[in-house]
């Protein structure tokens, strides 16, 4: 049964634990994310969130629980990489998007290349939509960088122009970024956001996780924050100030800090 | 607009250009020293005769190389599979049994080869050890399967198959000549056009970056291994053909020298980017050097010297030129020993976790 109300939201996560051996990494876990909405996940390292990109993609499933993407129940027991791609969840991790000494041609169609008979690769016509993706959906125009360029020869914040691009032109209803901006500088992380910008104009949904809460204020919708494995709050942007944001994180972070000290 | 590049740039990007410019040198400067030797075309064809047998081992060594991985056992199924055919041509006295000698020489290739890739792949031994044991193992069952002892096999001659193999093209040039460069080319299409190849490049670039875009890391590990291991049953028939005879040691001599074509070929140790063209120029290089050296007049104690020398100006000539990278070394060297496991980190452990 499909209802209409499914169809509003990219992804729905109900209910879901991950256990590692007898270590709780998610509990309880439900969250939803509309279809053009971009969520920005907060959380300390360990808080659970690459656990979550992790059952989202299809790397590993959850020890219980339910995930809906677009509507569509996931099963688990054939979820998949490639699965996950043709549900429509592209992911763009900090560094491993890219292969560093390979041309952006193969870079793009990594993993389901345009083949010709017996698996052989068209080059050709790689090449040709690779440079209609950096054009068109990323705006790398006149910068010298082409399709033969390698990935070593670009910025950080290239790189990751590249992979978001990549996921928009494999038309992700979902883009997942991790940590997208750690270890960029002031003016990459700012290229960054601008092609988040372009997820939302092109009326994709996003899911943007990271620890510096200053990007993930500019750019989401709404904020989920998430800490020991537990969503702990979710809050609109219109209903905080950045610095009400940041001062909620402070406070819940020494909360839980005096509370350990206490049980202690 | 387009990038200004310099001509020396553009020409290094050519693959295998500055490797296939170091043999022309070579071959010129042996023009110079042993003329008497170097204008006839004897030289050449024994030559051509003598390099594929280690060049077909470099080839499908580059694949492996460009991985991230190295396979140590191929000399050992240079002699199993040399002996597998021997055996068969020997006991069987038919038309097939050439055949199936070959047939069975493959197979043995190919489940060493299968075996190493488990190990590697499922098992999670590194590549260095896991082939390196390979090596002495498979090495060991040959010399107890021909109780120590060589296989003449003379009357391989009469076949047919030897004539495709290792005849005389035109009463001259060695068909196990045609086969390298064909094996070349066929290796150089599969490496760069196809998604196997790409599969391949990007699992000895990144093995986690490989993983999350979809492709299966353990399935390219076993085929690629797989691969080598016929490759490698493959150099053992042309070599066993060619010399007419089994000797149980056949293969141990080419372990550091096909190994040595494919670095001097360009191929980054440290995975990711390999060239199959360098390796077949790189593989005549190595073999063009002893006999070289020899006419030259001097005495071959210097062959080793001037290999080592030579050995230094083309991997040089590769990073400066071309795109190659020293670093990777000491990288290479940690992900040979290091579990393949622990290359594809966090991500493949706990999904090895989940799966227990």
């Amino acid at each position: 049964m499909v209802d209409d109300s499914a169809h509003s939201y990219a992804l729905q996560m109900i209910d879901v634990n991950k256990y590692f051996g007898p270590v709780c990494a998610l509990k309880n876990i439900s969250f939803d994310v509309g279809s053009n909405e971009i969520v920005g996940l907060i959380g300390d390292n360990g808080a659970g969130k690459s656990t979550i990109v992790k059952i989202l993609t299809g790397v590993f499933p959850p020890t219980s629980g339910e995930l809906y993407i677009g509507g569509r129940k996931v099963d688990f027991r054939r979820y998949s990489v490639q699965k996950a791609h043709r549900y429509g969840i592209e992911t763009v991790y900090q560094d491993k998007s890219l292969g560093e000494k390979q041309v952006l041609w193969r870079n793009f169609f990594i993993g389901r290349e345009i083949t010709l008979p017996f698996g052989f690769i068209d080059v050709k016509k790689e090449k040709e939509i690779a440079n209609e993706i950096m054009i068109n959906t990323i705006g790398f125009r006149g910068k010298g960088i082409t399709v033969d360029s390698k990935v070593s020869e670009l910025s950080g914040g290239e790189r990751q122009g590249v992979a978001i691009g990549r996921a928009m032109h494999f038309q992700a209803d979902l883009i997942l970024l991790d940590e997208p901006t750690v270890a960029l500088s002031l003016k990459e992380v700012r290229k960054v956001l601008n092609f988040v910008h372009k997820i939302k104009e092109g009326g994709r949904a996003c899911i943007y996780i990271s620890h510096d809460i200053h990007d993930v204020y500019e750019i989401s919708d709404r904020f989920v924050i998430i800490d020991r494995g537990e969503i702990v709050a979710s809050i609109l942007k219109q209903d905080i100030s950045l610095k009400d944001l940041d001062k909620f994180l402070l406070e819940y972070a020494h909360g839980m800090k005096d509370k350990a000290e206490d049980k202690s | 607009m387009k990038q200004r590049r310099s001509i020396l740039a553009t020409l290094g990007s050519i693959e295998g250009l500055p490797v296939l410019g170091i043999l022309l040198l070579l071959y010129g400067a042996f023009l110079i020293t042993a003329p008497s030797v170097f204008t006839k075309h004897r030289i050449y064809m024994s030559f051509l005769q003598t390099v594929p047998p280690p060049l077909v081992l470099g080839l499908g060594l580059t694949l492996v190389i460009t991985a991230g991985e190295i396979d140590l056992s191929f000399p050992a199924v240079v002699a199993l599979s040399g002996f597998a055919f021997s055996w068969v041509f020997t006991n069987f006295d038919t038309v097939w049994a050439p055949w199936a000698g070959v047939a069975l020489a493959l197979a043995a290739g190919a489940l060493v080869g299968f075996v190493n890739g488990l190990l590697v792949a499922k098992v999670g031994v590194p590549s260095i050890m896991a082939t390196l044991a390979s090596q002495f193992f498979w090495y060991g069952v040959t010399i107890l399967l021909a109780g120590g002892l060589q296989l003449n096999i003379k009357e391989v001659e009469e076949t047919v198959m030897h004539d495709i193999f290792t005849g005389r093209i035109f009463g001259l040039i060695p068909a196990q000549a045609l086969w390298g460069l064909g094996l070349a080319i066929f290796l150089w299409f599969i490496l760069n056009r196809h998604t196997f190849g790409e599969s391949i490049i990007f699992v000895g670039d990144n093995p986690n970056v490989a993983q999350v875009m979809g492709i299966n890391v353990e399935i390219t590990r076993i085929k690629l291994f797989t691969l080598m291991g016929v490759i490698a049953a493959f150099a053992g028939l042309l070599l066993t053909i060619e010399m007419n005879v089994f000797f149980p040691t056949q293969g141990q001599s080419f372990l550091l020298s096909a190994m040595a074509a494919v670095f001097i070929g360009g191929t980054l140790i440290s995975g990711g980017k390999g060239s199959v063209i360098g390796t077949l120029w790189g593989s005549y290089i190595i073999g063009s050097l002893q006999a070289g050296v020899v006419a030259t007049g001097v005495t071959s104690y210097w062959v080793q010297s001037v290999m080592g020398f030579i050995m230094i100006l083309a991997v040089a000539l590769n990073v400066v030129i071309g795109e190659g990278r020293l670093s990777g070394v000491s990288d290479a060297f940690r992900r040979w020993t290091s579990s393949s496991r622990s290359h594809v980190t966090k991500t493949a452990m706990e999904t090895n976790d989940t799966a227990l």
